[in-house]
């Protein structure tokens, strides 16, 4: 059985990588459709099996698997090996990255229809499906590594993929710099690991990690730090990068640069929630460590809090939603470091759902808008494009955590944890993640009113052309937004409540947030009823609220704000600064410093002081004797020679 | 071994014999067939490398393949050649790398040709030399012979500014080996023998193995080179044809770290401890200030020469760290991993630096120019050299999945175990390898098509991507499955660790 599994297993990794390769390398020789065909098929049997996994994993409760495929080496006695684990959590993640994958895949016929790299870019979303599953279904550091730089890769290539276009290219150099960061964090991260376990396994890392809780090591000469603070916080840096936390979140808003399937599919459904996933993968560790989940606890606060805020100044709809992934990712971040690891995933799950289809419904009214994105040009579409229109109301509705829909579980869930959480800076968190709901649904029906209501102020050219997008686009639409909206009641009880999560994700008694919570769990509708009486419902339901008065009923008030709001806004403009100070300080400070080290280092000091000074001393002596210089080189050879056994006779008589 | 050919005198003699042959052929108007002979020389010999690894015992930390003739027996100096899982790698490397560069210089070289190949079988055969030789006068003599057809390379092929790059380059590298020949004539003196076994059981005074070390120290840091002698190697890159660049890069700054591992750590194993802060003091300045100077450079070439200095870094920092481990740790464990490290990103270094100075030959040949801002948009009209381009600039960046990515990795973990601010400062490079070649990659291939030559730009032919396929498969395999590399030298160090473990006071 093991063995069976073993080679299904594979061949979820692989349907894709096959997928790829063919569309890649043989690009020239297969039509477009070929191509399509390809990739969609190994990412179907992927998406196939996957729900295979997940009825043995999870529904019929199979052994989690744990096995190598091969080893990569072997140094100074440690093995490193590519395997999998398969268990609860990585059963769910393959099954939202193949079918979220899938959708994008069947959706990029319609939405590159027209693009000449048609098939190039087949091939990328197909070999970042393969990418993110050995993420997910790696056992061990290395191989971990070895996706999260993977995906990264194939993020900087669809981010770039339209390389002509100069934000494009510069966007895509400052996604894989800004994630550079992180992983510098990271594998130092790795490194304290394999120093201290001596494995990068993660089995044997998680069974001999209590026994390390209260090692104490010395970065800095004579301060000692507990070693488990040390690792969690060097591993969280990774995910700050990926998952982009304040501050390493800058890249992920100049991302949208990228062709949309791929932000739907890459950065805001799989690629970015790495990070998040790697620290529930992590649990057994970070539960050793009250300082790293502080630290976890409080970047996610502020970036779900501050993200979420300058979604309101945008005109861009992916930039709206882009911001909102942020935000998001700022509440699942929030979750781990309450300790409510399934909270976190769970929102990721519904979110992959619910922000993969409101990416989609953004292409879509892109598609039908000819590429424009603006919505301050847009308005009353939803007669055009009925389909969109209602799932991207889902999407809104989901992503606002309205009840019933499968944001709402996720949503309230982490609010309540954090609200139950002891862990120090909880309290700023539940702060953060309150107003952030109203601002959630203040920004995203902002968006929703501009774009499909009010009068429309699209010229008249746009408007005779605007109809609904083909199938192939509005298909991935309806299927995702299926789950956007039941995956939350379906889930929330055995993912937050039961047994789901068993063996997977670790979280000490005295933390255990989410344990309390079930306690009062009566079942999802009991949920919802409850959710009727916080104050979360209510501030979503203001946001929307006063989204609706702001922008349709006196579109006048917001002018009016921005005018008298200076300061404020030229902040929020500015992104807070963050850019500027990459720009002028980080990128600009390295470059000066590099024409320093090399003018004033290689060529004055070394160059010009030392070697050439030496030369100008031999020049002058050569002079003396120049008169045997012959000028051909065989005789300063024949010379050497000589000269060689000359000195060796020196020596030897 | 149990092979009955002399495989080593085979590798360093057929080039050697064979390129004399195709300046023989050449003088004339055989051109084509000097071309032919010398590709047939260069595969035969790639040919006669590969029982070098099938028939190598990994099991074993002995010298396998040896051969010993005694040479002038005056001075106990022998013909003494054999390779240990250390060398042999080399060997096969540089077999490897001069039927590229054989290629490579195809149609591109029309100036006497035939004396272009012939330079680079004969560089080929001493390069064996000197990774085979177990005789320190044989080693020497290979090394500084190695020079002359290098400087000829440079010399008559090379760019505008070729004379003062070759004496620069030879006044450097001469300058460091003179004190080389000093100290193994001193220990002659002490062994009797030039033995380099003999003179690894030799013991030495502390103040004897310091002034050997440093001497040693003066000869291969030129060549590997490290901080502050490293200055020659952009100009000498810029200067050179593609052909030297690739053999320089790919080959020569390997020899220098080899010297460590054959001669300065085991010759000297207390010099080695005591000097090793100034060692690793040294390498992180090369990874961290050569990358900073690495980002600002506007020629490509000179791009690529500050990158191979910056990863060169990671050699020598894996050779260095082991003391550092059994002070912090009280255990070798994990200093194994540094050397190992070490000699896989030298392997490694050896073909992403091929093909990144291929790359470079590619665009040069057809626009003459190395200036980054000559081009832009280059993929518009060059997809598949694109790809390969990305391909190659990626592992420069140390992307897992590459070969790049395995020795900096295994370097990293190791410096880990001896100081957090040594794995800080190495791991840096993620970040500025990253900046410095996708910064390059996006101004020149990125973009509109910036001007009428690169509109007028022809992909890559049947030739060009023959040679970049073929590293390109090295590259990912080795990073996929650097096992077998692994395999064959792990005995090997582990011997190396085991000898300079013991102090020779």
């Amino acid at each position: 059985m093991a063995d069976n599994m073993q080679n299904i297993y594979l061949t979820v990794a692989l349907a894709p990588l096959v997928g790829a390769i063919v569309a890649g390398l043989f690009g020239r020789f297969i039509s477009r459709s070929v191509a399509h065909t390809v990739t969609i098929a190994g990412v179907a049997v992927s998406a196939a099996l996957s729900l295979y996994v997940f009825k043995h994993i999870v529904i019929d409760g199979g052994e989690p698997f744990n096995g190598a495929v091969y080893t990569w080496m072997v140094s100074d006695g440690v093995r490193f090996e590519v395997g999998f684990l398969v268990d609860s959590l990585t059963a769910m993640m393959m099954v939202v990255v193949t079918w979220v994958s899938l959708m994008v895949h069947i959706y990029t016929i319609g939405y590159m229809h027209d693009d000449p790299g048609y098939k190039r870019f087949f091939s990328y979303i197909s070999l970042f499906t393969f990418s993110m599953l050995m993420l997910v279904m790696s056992n061990n550091f290395m191989q971990l590594f070895f996706g999260w730089e993977a995906v990264g890769l194939v993020s900087y290539l669809l981010i770039g993929f339209w390389y002509k276009r100069p934000t494009a290219i510069f966007a895509n150099l400052k996604a894989f710099l800004v994630n550079r960061v992180g992983d510098f964090g990271f594998l130092l991260g790795i490194a304290a690991v394999l120093m201290y376990f001596n494995s990068l396994d993660y089995a044997d890392v998680f069974s001999a990690a209590p026994m390390m809780a209260d090692m104490t090591i010395q970065v800095i000469p004579g301060v000692e730090w507990s070693l488990m603070t040390v690792i969690c916080i060097l591993l969280f840096i990774g995910a700050m990068g990926k998952s982009a936390q304040v501050p390493l979140h800058v890249w992920l808003p100049d991302s949208m640069e990228g062709p949309t399937p791929i932000s739907a599919l890459i950065h805001a459904a799989t690629m970015v929630t790495a990070g998040i996933f790697m620290v529930a993968r992590m649990s057994p560790l970070y539960e050793l460590s009250t300082t790293a989940l502080t630290v976890v606890l409080v970047v996610g606060s502020i970036t779900a809090l501050f993200m979420g805020i300058l979604g309101i100044i945008q005109n861009d709809i992916k930039r709206v939603v882009a911001y909102s992934t942020l935000s998001q990712l700022g509440y699942m971040t929030v979750a781990l470091g309450a300790s409510a690891y399934a909270a976190g995933v769970f929102h990721l799950m519904t979110h992959a759902f619910f922000k993969a289809l409101l990416f989609l419904a953004a292409g879509s009214v892109i598609i039908g808008m000819h590429h424009e994105q603006d919505i301050r040009k847009m308005g009353g579409i939803k007669k055009y494009m009925p389909i969109t229109y209602w799932t991207m109301l889902i999407g809104s509705l989901a992503l606002i955590g309205f009840p019933g829909f499968a944001g709402f579980f996720s949503k309230d869930a982490i609010i309540e944890a954090v609200h139950l959480s002891q862990t120090p800076g909880a309290g700023f968190a539940y702060f953060a993640v309150l107003v952030g709901v109203f601002i959630t649904a203040f920004y995203s029906f902002r968006m929703f009113f501009l774009v499909f209501h009010g009068e429309e102020r699209m010229d008249k050219h746009a408007r005779e052309h605007l109809h609904e997008t083909p199938w192939v686009v509005t298909g991935p639409l309806i299927a995702l937004a299926v789950p956007s909206v039941v995956v939350g009641a379906i889930f929330i009880g055995p993912m937050l409540f039961g047994d789901f999560f068993n063996g997977a994700i670790f979280v000490s008694p005295e933390r255990d947030v989410l344990g309390k919570l079930g306690e009062n769990f009566h079942g999802w509708f009991a949920f919802i009823l409850h959710g009727l009486a916080t104050p979360a419902l209510y501030l979503a339901m203001a946001g929307v609220g006063a989204a609706w008065f702001l922008y349709m009923k006196r579109p006048d008030i917001p002018e009016m704000i921005k005018a008298r709001a200076g300061v404020v806004y030229t902040v929020l403009e500015h992104k807070y600064g963050f850019d500027d100070f990459n720009d002028k300080v980080v990128a600009a400070g390295s470059r000066a410093l590099g024409r320093l080290l090399w003018q004033v280092g290689d060529v004055k000091l070394i160059d010009g002081f030392v070697v050439n000074g030496t030369a100008k001393g031999v020049g002058w002596l050569s002079a003396v004797i120049k008169h045997i210089q012959t000028g051909f080189l065989y005789h300063y050879a024949f010379a050497m020679f000589v000269g060689l056994f000359a000195l060796i006779a020196l020596f030897v008589f | 071994m149990s092979s009955e050919l002399p495989l080593l005198s085979l590798v360093v003699w057929t080039p050697i014999i064979g390129g004399l042959l195709v300046l023989a052929i050449g003088s004339g108007k055989h051109v084509l067939e000097a071309r032919v002979v010398a590709l047939l020389v260069a595969l035969l010999t790639f040919a006669i490398s590969i029982p070098l690894y099938v028939q190598f015992d990994s099991n074993s930390f002995q010298m396998q393949f040896v051969e010993l003739y005694p040479w002038i027996e005056r001075f106990n100096i022998n013909y003494h050649l054999g390779v240990d899982g250390i060398s042999m790698p080399l060997v096969i490397l540089t077999t490897f790398t001069t039927v590229l560069v054989i290629l490579a210089g195809w149609e591109v070289i029309q100036y006497k040709p035939a004396q272009y190949m012939a330079a680079f079988l004969i560089m080929e055969g001493l390069m064996n030399g000197v990774f085979a030789a177990l005789d320190g006068m044989l080693f020497y003599v290979f090394w500084e012979a190695l020079l002359i057809p290098m400087f000829v390379v440079i010399g008559i092929w090379g760019g505008p500014r070729r004379v003062y790059a070759t004496i620069k380059f030879f006044l450097y590298t001469f300058l460091g080996s003179v004190f080389m020949l000093v100290s193994l004539i001193y220990m002659y003196f002490q062994a009797d023998s030039f033995a380099i076994l003999d003179f690894h059981a030799l013991k030495l005074g502390l103040t004897a193995q310091i002034l050997i070390f440093l001497a040693f120290l003066l000869a291969f840091a030129v060549k590997v080179p490290m901080w502050p002698v490293h200055t020659w190697l952009p100009d000498a890159h810029v200067e050179a044809p593609t052909g030297g660049s690739v053999i320089l890069a790919a080959i020569m700054l390997k020899l220098g770290a080899y010297g460590f591992l054959r001669f300065s750590l085991p010759i000297t194993p207390d010099a080695s401890h005591e000097l090793d802060w100034l060692m690793i003091t040294l390498s992180l300045i090369a990874v961290v200030y050569i990358g900073f100077v690495a980002l600002v450079q506007k020629d490509m070439k000179k791009l690529i020469a500050y990158s191979s200095i910056s990863h060169m870094g990671f050699v020598t920092l894996g050779f260095f760290i082991a003391f550092t481990i059994f002070e912090n740790t009280g255990s070798w464990n994990g200093a194994a991993m540094g050397i190992e490290g070490a000699i896989v990103q030298m392997i490694s270094h050896g073909f992403i630096s091929a093909a990144m100075f291929l790359c470079i030959g590619v665009l040069y040949d057809r626009i003459h120019s190395r200036e980054i801002s000559a081009y832009g948009g280059v993929t518009n009209t060059m997809p598949t050299f694109a790809a390969f381009a990305v391909l190659f600039a990626m592992a420069n960046a140390g992307l897992p999945g590459t070969s790049g990515f395995v020795g900096e990795f295994m370097v990293i973990l190791s410096a880990f175990k001896a100081n957090f601010w040594f794995a800080f400062l190495a791991a840096l490079t993620l970040i500025i390898g990253a900046a410095y070649t996708l910064w390059m990659v996006k101004r020149v291939f990125f973009g509109e098509v910036a001007n009428e030559n690169v509109a007028a730009l022809k992909d890559i032919n049947a030739r060009e991507f023959i040679i970049l396929t073929v590293l390109a498969v090295a590259v990912l395999f080795f990073g996929i499955y650097p096992a077998p590399l692994l395999d064959v030298m792990s005995v090997s160090v582990q011997h190396l660790l085991e000898h300079i473990a013991q102090s020779k006071l």
